[in-house]
C-alpha cells in the first residue's frame, strides 16, 4: 500500500439550500465508504480561502492565492491505495466532480532506507 | 453524524430572519448572501471534516461571525436596521448586541416578524405564499415552481417583485403592536392555510412535496402557538385543521402511487397521535369569540377523523357544519362539498340537485373534481353513461399522472357496473 494525497480544488457555492444539503449527503456517504474499505490515512483538513503568498529573496508578502474559484485548494486528505492508478480511480467517486471541482491525486514520496 | 433532513432548508429561514432583523429589512438580500456563504463555509468544513454535534449551533454561530463581519466592513457605506443604529455603530456595543440578537428567544421573535412581514395585505395572496416559502422554509425558485406546477419564471418574476415591495416597506413588521398585530393576524392564517392547502390538494403529482408543503404550514403555526399573541383561538383552530388533514395524508396515496378517495382509504393507516394533537388543539380552539372558517373545517375534518368506518360518519352534522360555513366564507367550492356530503345524507339525486343550484358553480369548470364529483352521483344513481362523460370531462382537466390515474379508473368503474361490457 502506498500513500496518496487528494487536493481538493473548487467550491460549490450555488444551489438551494436542500441541494447544497444534499451535496453534502454524498460527501458523508463517500467518507464512509473510503473508511470502510480502509482508504483513509488521514482525514485532513478544509483550508480556508484567504491566505498569504510569501516569495523570493526579498520575502515579499501579498495576499493570495487569489486564483480562480475552481482551482482554488478548498481541502486536503491522505488516502492508502494500491498505485497511482487505484488511488485516481478511488477519487471518482468524489462529490466535487459533480460541481465543477477536481481532484489532484498525488503520490506522497517516502525515505525508503 | 448525518444531518437531519431538510436542517439547511429549515435553518436557512433562521438565518435570513435573524440576519435581516439586524441588517434591515431593505438589506434583505445582503442577508441571503450572507446565509449562502455561511452554508459554503459549511460545505467546505464538514465535507472534509464529517457534521458537528450541533449543526445547527455551528451554522447560527457561523452567521453571527459573518454578521459581525460584515457590520464592521460596511457601516459607513450602508445604513442597517434604523432602531439599532447607534448601538451598531460603536464597537463597545457591536458584540454584545449581536449576541444578544442571536440568542434563541430573539430568534424566535424574528421568524414572527418575517412571517408577519412577508404577509403584506398588498401583496396578492398567492405571493405572500410563494414568499413564505422562499424566505423563511428556504426553498429555491426553481423548488417552488415545480411545488406549485408553474414555470420557474413566472415564480421568479412574483419574488422578485415582492422582494422589493419588502424592501420599500422601510422597517420590519412590528410584533409589539397589538393592534398591528392582532390586525395582521388573519393575513397571516390565511397564508398558512393557503400554503397547507397547495400541499394537500395541490397539484404536484410528487407526494413527497405534498407531505413537505404540509410540514412547513405546521412549523410555522407552531411557531404562531408558541407566541402570546399569537395563540388565539383561531390560531388553534387552524392548527386542528392541519393535524386532522395531516393524519390522513399517508392513506391518500397507495404505494403504487394511486389516489385514494376518503371512502377507500385504508383508516389504519391514519396518524393517529395527530389525531390526538387535533382533537387537543380543537378543544383549545373553543373559547372566545365567534367561531371562523378554520373551526368549522376543523370541526368538519374532526368528523371524519373519528370515523372508524366511512359508514360511521355522522353526514348529518357535516351538513350542517357546511351550512354554517357557506354563510361565514362561501365560496363554490364549499357549496360542491357541502353538496357531496348532503348526497351521502339524503342520497344522490338530492346531492345533484344541490350542485345544480350553486350559483357561480361556472367557477368550478377548471376545477377536475367538480365533474368527478357529478360523475360519482351520476355514478351511484345508475345513470352510468352520464357518470362516465363527467369523468372522462375530468381527466380532461387533471393536473397530473396522478390525478389521470384516479379518473380513468373512476371512468372505467362506470363501464364494469353498466351490464353492457360486451363478453
Amino acid at each position: 500500500m502506498s500513500e496518496f494525497t487528494y487536493l481538493f480544488r473548487g467550491r460549490n457555492t450555488s444551489g438551494s439550500p436542500e441541494e447544497m444539503q444534499k451535496h453534502l449527503e454524498k460527501w458523508v456517504a463517500w467518507f464512509k465508504e473510503l473508511g470502510a474499505k480502509g482508504h483513509i490515512k488521514e482525514q485532513g483538513h478544509p483550508l480556508d480561502g484567504t491566505g498569504k503568498v510569501v516569495k523570493g529573496n526579498g520575502k515579499t508578502v501579498s495576499d493570495g492565492p487569489y486564483a480562480e474559484a475552481k482551482d482554488v485548494i478548498g481541502g486536503y486528505m491522505v488516502i492508502e491505495a494500491k498505485d497511482l492508478a487505484h488511488a485516481a480511480e478511488i477519487s471518482k467517486g468524489c462529490p466535487i466532480l459533480e460541481v465543477g471541482g477536481s481532484v489532484e491525486v498525488r503520490p506522497i514520496q517516502k525515505l525508503n532506507m | 453524524m448525518e444531518p437531519s433532513d431538510h436542517l439547511f432548508r429549515r435553518e436557512s429561514g433562521r438565518m435570513v430572519a435573524a440576519l435581516t432583523r439586524i441588517f434591515g429589512i431593505h438589506n434583505l438580500a445582503l442577508a441571503e448572501d450572507v446565509v449562502q456563504e455561511a452554508f459554503c463555509r459549511a460545505l467546505e468544513v464538514w465535507q472534509l471534516r464529517g457534521v458537528p454535534e450541533n449543526p445547527s449551533a455551528w451554522l447560527m454561530a457561523t452567521a453571527k461571525n459573518a454578521a459581525l463581519d460584515t457590520l464592521r466592513r460596511q457601516r459607513t457605506a450602508r445604513t442597517f436596521a434604523p432602531d439599532l443604529g447607534q448601538m451598531l455603530q460603536s464597537e463597545w456595543t457591536l458584540a454584545p448586541v449581536v449576541a444578544e440578537l442571536f440568542a434563541p428567544n430573539a430568534i424566535k421573535d424574528d421568524l414572527l416578524r418575517m412571517m408577519f412581514s412577508c404577509c403584506l395585505p398588498r401583496l396578492p395572496e398567492e405571493t405572500q405564499v410563494a414568499l413564505v416559502l422562499h424566505i423563511l422554509c428556504g426553498f429555491s425558485v426553481s423548488e417552488i415552481a415545480s411545488a406549485f406546477v408553474s414555470t420557474e419564471a413566472s415564480i421568479e418574476k412574483r419574488i422578485t417583485r415582492a422582494k422589493k415591495v419588502l424592501a420599500r416597506s422601510k422597517k420590519l413588521f412590528d410584533i409589539a403592536s397589538d393592534t398591528e398585530f392582532s390586525a395582521r393576524l388573519p393575513v397571516v392564517h390565511r397564508a398558512l392555510y393557503l400554503l397547507f392547502n397547495e400541499g394537500y390538494h395541490g397539484a404536484s403529482a410528487d407526494t413527497a412535496v405534498h407531505a413537505g408543503l404540509c410540514r412547513e404550514a405546521m412549523r410555522l403555526t407552531a411557531i404562531l402557538l408558541e407566541h402570546s399573541l399569537a395563540k388565539t383561538p383561531t390560531t388553534y383552530a387552524l392548527a386542528a385543521l392541519m393535524c386532522f388533514d395531516a393524519a390522513r395524508l399517508p392513506a391518500r396515496v397507495d404505494e403504487s402511487g394511486n389516489l385514494n378517495s376518503l371512502f377507500e382509504q385504508d383508516r389504519s393507516q391514519w396518524d393517529q397521535e395527530l389525531i390526538a394533537e387535533g382533537l387537543m388543539f380543537l378543544e383549545l380552539s373553543a373559547t372566545g369569540s365567534e367561531p371562523t372558517e378554520y373551526h368549522i373545517e376543523a370541526a368538519i375534518a374532526c368528523i371524519h377523523a373519528r370515523a372508524q368506518r366511512p359508514q360511521d360518519t355522522d353526514w348529518p352534522s357535516i351538513v350542517s357544519l357546511y351550512d354554517r360555513l357557506m354563510t361565514i366564507h362561501p365560496s363554490p367550492v364549499v357549496a360542491l362539498n357541502r353538496a357531496i356530503a348532503v348526497a351521502q345524507n339524503e342520497g344522490p339525486e338530492r346531492g345533484l340537485e344541490e350542485i345544480r343550484a350553486i350559483p357561480d358553480i361556472e367557477r368550478l369548470a377548471t376545477y377536475p373534481f367538480y365533474s368527478a364529483a357529478l360523475g360519482e352521483l351520476e355514478l351511484k344513481s345508475g345513470r352510468n353513461e352520464a357518470a362516465s362523460q363527467h369523468f372522462r370531462a375530468a381527466l380532461e382537466l387533471a393536473r397530473n399522472p396522478t390525478e389521470r390515474r384516479f379518473l380513468e379508473e373512476r371512468a372505467a368503474a362506470c363501464a364494469k357496473t353498466t351490464g353492457l361490457v360486451e363478453y
